[in-house]
């Protein structure tokens, strides 16, 4: 097919995509009622558009990287494309997290317009009328499976790409959207509580909340099941993998945010920066968002142990003993294991946030004060669930990727992605392996890093990578033209070294004749 | 702080740049980087991926600005003309005089012109500075048909520069196959035909006549020597580069094709030395070029010439030979020695390659003793440390293959075809 007909095909994708949108947008007006027809057809032509236009992209062309005009193209170049793009989705992020009315939700009486349209989808899988959280779900499943299937035909000549997008696929589909609404309906009567069971805390702040605790308390054997994985995961399953594959298992395999950012991000991975100062302002942006979602949640629950129905039977000074040992046990740890491997920086941080923490645990226990500073816990995760859930990981994380990224949330806010990068940088198998002397310094791999990271400063002088924000996509490794970059587990020692030179010069050994 | 007269670079590329850093790390005497081109360190190998639109130029430049600050390095952006030796200073093209300590060229190199009739015209150019490709995209929009003349590596990146912005490419080849002065038959055979799957026009065993210009100037068209007419509105000459040193031609320094250089990389004059592309080695390492212009090897002289001016004096000795390209989609290494027509005696070649994916290996090896020489590889990245070792202790060919796997670096879960290739091997030379 020649270059003009591949153009008026495309073209005609392009319509049907929009039309789709338009349907989807439709029952916002008063013009039509949300029938069943309009959400099937909407939601057919929308991905019929994208993946058809996806295929007539790249058909014609032989299986390779395909970067051609990525950074004269406006929509990948934040270019008016780019703008409107980033314009509509926040709008779409704002609507849905602080005006959901607009999108037809109603908190009293059925729903109507755009949410009601999504009504016969949510009887069929959970057997209740949608919510706006439904009609949202659904979206972002299917452009994940939609711009999945984008992101496969792209890189069909890499069967690491190929097998980590079917993998977040595959999450995002099963655990994230089908198992949980599928279990509410075998289970209507228990309260509510969150079934995604890889969605773990602390990227589910709410998991230790009173009323989920209760809520899973209360929610018989598959609500037990759902404390018990949730401590698991956090305690034994996540640290295993961590240590065996790095954060990637998560952040570029399984997590949702992760999922949307490596398919329907892809064409903005290009757009995050590679500064220093941007790295320096990112360290410090995770790490108060960890401490502050850790804080919230210790007070959270110390509240909950303090009420006079505490179900648990552990008592506030239990809880806030076997916390403070926790915490004191870690920071020893790598104190005494790994100081060694970090920079002053993060040395002099580690102390000072272990200190903070175990320091408010202690004056706590002996004040017996209700409220954790004085602050109550309600307004300390309200503040967390709008300032950092809603507006962080929603509004700026997803609604400004054509502008600053695919990686916002993940890089400056996630404190999922703090904790297993930080366990990635000082006890994981992997790492980036740079391929001896054979860098030219092009900074395709630094260009293309979704996570900021300056990957040509380290391949350039023949030292692993080893960072704690890589989410081990592998594009780094995809787009490099000489073969340098290559993602592996291996052993823990000696990943960090920093030969003096890159690979290739004798010089040393004529000096030892 | 030291006031002594200063370490003088001049050309910013990756010998230049690779040297004032490392000369940093071992002292804190003045360092002065000069360059004609741009004030900044760039990968001279990115540009094509700017005029793709993969890259910005920004990308190019792997440290930011603040960088040479903090390290100490002053650049200068600059023409240098000249020098004067016994006084020990740098003509700049504005006419001041700039004392020096110590001396390095690393000047780099030109694209060759043959004297071509109409080679001067409009629309005609080679592509090596960040000035060629600054024109190349402001005549970028005046260009539908290219021709590209010269099979090498700087040829082929143009042409997929061109390709990829829908620009029609016809590719002239004076030799029967692409690269051929380098590829043995098969490895050149499998790009032919990859570079014609992209859909350029390749015209092998065909050289430029001449450059058909219109009244204005303009590149419109060449003949080629089988007298065929192409028509064009520009036309790439990548028939190799040679030392930019014509500059220096007047001057006392002992030049051949390059800057005539020592294995200390020392001139014939105290405290002058050149580096990289431009320097040519009087006593070449065996087995080796006396230039070899290619990133690696400036690399290697910019560290070692750190070394000889800051701690103590060392040879230039490079490892084992290594290099490496990407043709449109296929990625290219080679180690060692893998010549494009072996002799008998001294070189035996073996290849395998994939009955329909662009994978390709070749393995050289000594005919009698079967120690490993070297390796050709397409499709299938290789392991730069493990080969070193292999090439340095010696190491069969029936080892290595043995241990293939080990030697590749291919991402998680691409397919190992050590199986296919090593029972191939043996069905050749087991009897």
């Amino acid at each position: 097919m020649n270059r003009f007909t591949s153009l008026s095909v495309k073209s005609l994708f392009t319509v049907l995509g929009w039309i789709g949108l338009i349907l989807l947008l439709l029952p916002l007006s008063n013009l039509s009622s949300p029938e069943t027809w309009i959400l099937l057809a909407s939601l057919a032509t929308l991905s019929i558009g994208v993946v058809g236009y996806a295929y007539f992209q790249y058909r014609g062309e032989l299986p390779g990287i395909k970067n051609n005009g990525v950074f004269t193209n406006s929509l990948s170049a934040r270019g008016v494309w780019g703008w409107s793009v980033g314009v509509l989705l926040t709008a779409f992020y704002i609507t849905l997290y602080f005006y959901p009315e607009w999108l037809g939700y109603r908190s009293e009486g059925a729903s109507v317009g755009m949410v009601a349209l999504f009504d016969p989808l949510s009887q069929l899988l959970n057997g209740q009328p949608a919510s706006q959280w439904f009609l949202y779900g659904t979206l972002y499943t299917l452009a994940i499976l939609v711009f999945g299937v984008k992101f496969l035909i792209k890189y069909r000549h890499s069967r690491y790409q190929i097998i980590r997008t079917g993998s977040v696929m595959f999450f995002q589909l099963g655990f994230a959207f089908l198992l949980p609404e599928l279990l509410t309906l075998l289970h209507p009567d228990t309260p509510y509580f969150a079934k995604d069971f890889k969605n773990m805390w602390p990227l589910n702040y709410y998991f230790f909340e009173d009323w989920h605790v209760k809520n899973m308390l209360n929610g018989g054997s598959l609500g037990l099941f759902t404390l018990g994985m949730g401590l698991a995961m956090i305690f034994i399953i996540s640290p295993i993998l961590t240590y065996r594959y790095g954060k990637r298992w998560y952040c570029s395999w399984v997590c949702g945010c992760g999922a949307l950012a490596e398919t329907a991000g892809d064409s903005f991975r290009q757009l995050s920066s590679k500064k220093i100062s941007v790295w320096k302002l990112e360290r410090w942006m995770i790490h108060v968002v960890l401490v502050f979602i850790t804080l919230t949640t210790l007070a959270v629950l110390w509240s909950f142990l303090g009420s006079p129905k505490n179900p648990t039977g552990i008592s506030r000074e239990i809880f806030s003993y076997s916390a403070i040992v926790f915490f004191s046990l870690l920071l020893a740890a790598i104190w005494f294991g790994k100081r060694n491997e970090l920079h002053a920086d993060a040395r002099f941080a580690l102390v000072g946030i272990g200190v903070i923490i175990i320091g408010i645990l202690c004056i706590q226990l002996f004040s017996g004060d209700r409220h954790l500073l004085g602050i109550s816990s309600y307004t300390l995760r309200k503040w967390y669930g709008f300032g950092i859930g809603a507006a962080f990981s929603g509004v700026l994380g997803v609604g400004f990727y054509p502008l600053l990224g695919s990686r916002v949330w993940c890089r400056f806010g996630c404190p999922m992605a703090a904790i297993l990068g930080f366990q990635q940088r000082i006890l994981s198998r992997f790492r980036i392996t740079t391929n001896g002397g054979q860098c030219i310094s092009c900074g395709n791999c630094s260009a293309y890093c979704e996570m900021g990271i300056d990957v040509r400063s380290y391949a350039q002088k023949g030292q692993n990578i080893v960072r704690s924000s890589c989410v081990g996509c592998g594009i780094c490794s995809e787009v490099c033209p000489r073969g340098v970059l290559k993602l592996e587990n291996g052993p823990v020692a000696n990943r960090t070294d920093r030969p003096d030179y890159p690979l290739g010069n004798l010089m040393d050994h004529l000096d030892a004749q | 702080m030291n006031d002594s007269p200063p370490l003088i670079i001049v050309g910013n590329g990756i010998a230049g740049t690779t040297l004032a850093r490392q000369a940093r790390k071992k002292s804190t005497r003045p360092i002065l980087l000069i360059s004609e081109e741009h004030p900044y360190f760039f990968s001279r190998t990115a540009l094509m991926y700017v005029y793709m639109g993969h890259l910005t130029f920004e990308h190019t430049q792997p440290y930011e600005s603040h960088f040479w600050k903090k390290n100490n390095i002053t650049l200068l952006q600059e023409r240098v003309t000249g020098f004067d030796p016994q006084k020990k200073e740098v003509f700049l093209a504005k006419g001041e005089t700039l004392a020096y300590g110590d001396l390095v060229w690393a000047v780099g190199s030109r694209p060759n012109r043959f004297g071509w009739p109409g080679e001067q015209a409009r629309r005609v150019q080679g592509l090596y500075h960040k000035q060629d490709l600054d024109q190349l995209e402001a005549w970028s929009p005046e260009i539908k048909e290219a021709v590209i003349v010269g099979g090498g590596l700087i040829g082929i990146e143009l042409a997929e520069m061109l390709h990829s912005r829908g620009k029609k490419v016809c590719f002239l080849v004076r030799e029967n196959s692409f690269w051929k002065s380098v590829l043995p038959t098969e490895d050149a055979a499998l790009l032919n035909q990859h570079i014609l799957q992209h859909g350029i026009d390749l015209r092998l065993n065909t050289e430029l006549e001449r450059i058909e210009t219109d009244e204005k100037g303009n590149a419109m068209g060449v003949v080629t020597s089988k007298g065929e007419r192409i028509q064009c509105q520009y036309v790439g000459l990548t028939a190799g580069v040679h030392p930019n040193i014509d500059f220096l031609k007047d001057s006392t320094l002992n030049c051949n094709r390059g800057i005539l250089v020592n294995r200390f990389l020392e001139t014939n004059l105290p405290n002058v030395y050149a580096i990289g592309d431009c320097a040519e080695q009087k006593e070449p390492v065996a087995g080796r070029r006396s230039i070899e212009a290619v990133w690696y090897t400036g690399r290697m002289m910019g560290e070692t010439l750190a070394q000889t001016l800051c701690e103590t004096k060392t040879a230039y000795q490079p490892g084992p030979w290594f290099n490496s390209a990407k043709f449109f989609d296929i990625e290219y290494q080679t180690y060692g020695q893998v010549s494009s027509t072996p002799k008998p005696d001294e070189e035996n070649q073996w290849f395998w390659q994939h009955p329909q994916k662009n994978i390709l290996l070749r393995w050289a090896f000594h005919p009698d003793t079967h120690r490993l020489m070297g390796i050709n590889s397409f499709g299938i990245r290789i392991r730069h440390e493990v080969m070193h070792d292999w090439l340095l202790s010696d190491t069969t060919v029936e080892t290595a293959l043995e241990n293939f796997p080990a030697a590749t670096f291919d991402p998680e879960f691409t397919q190992n075809y050590q199986p296919e290739i090593q029972a191939a091997f043996q069905h050749q030379f087991s009897h």
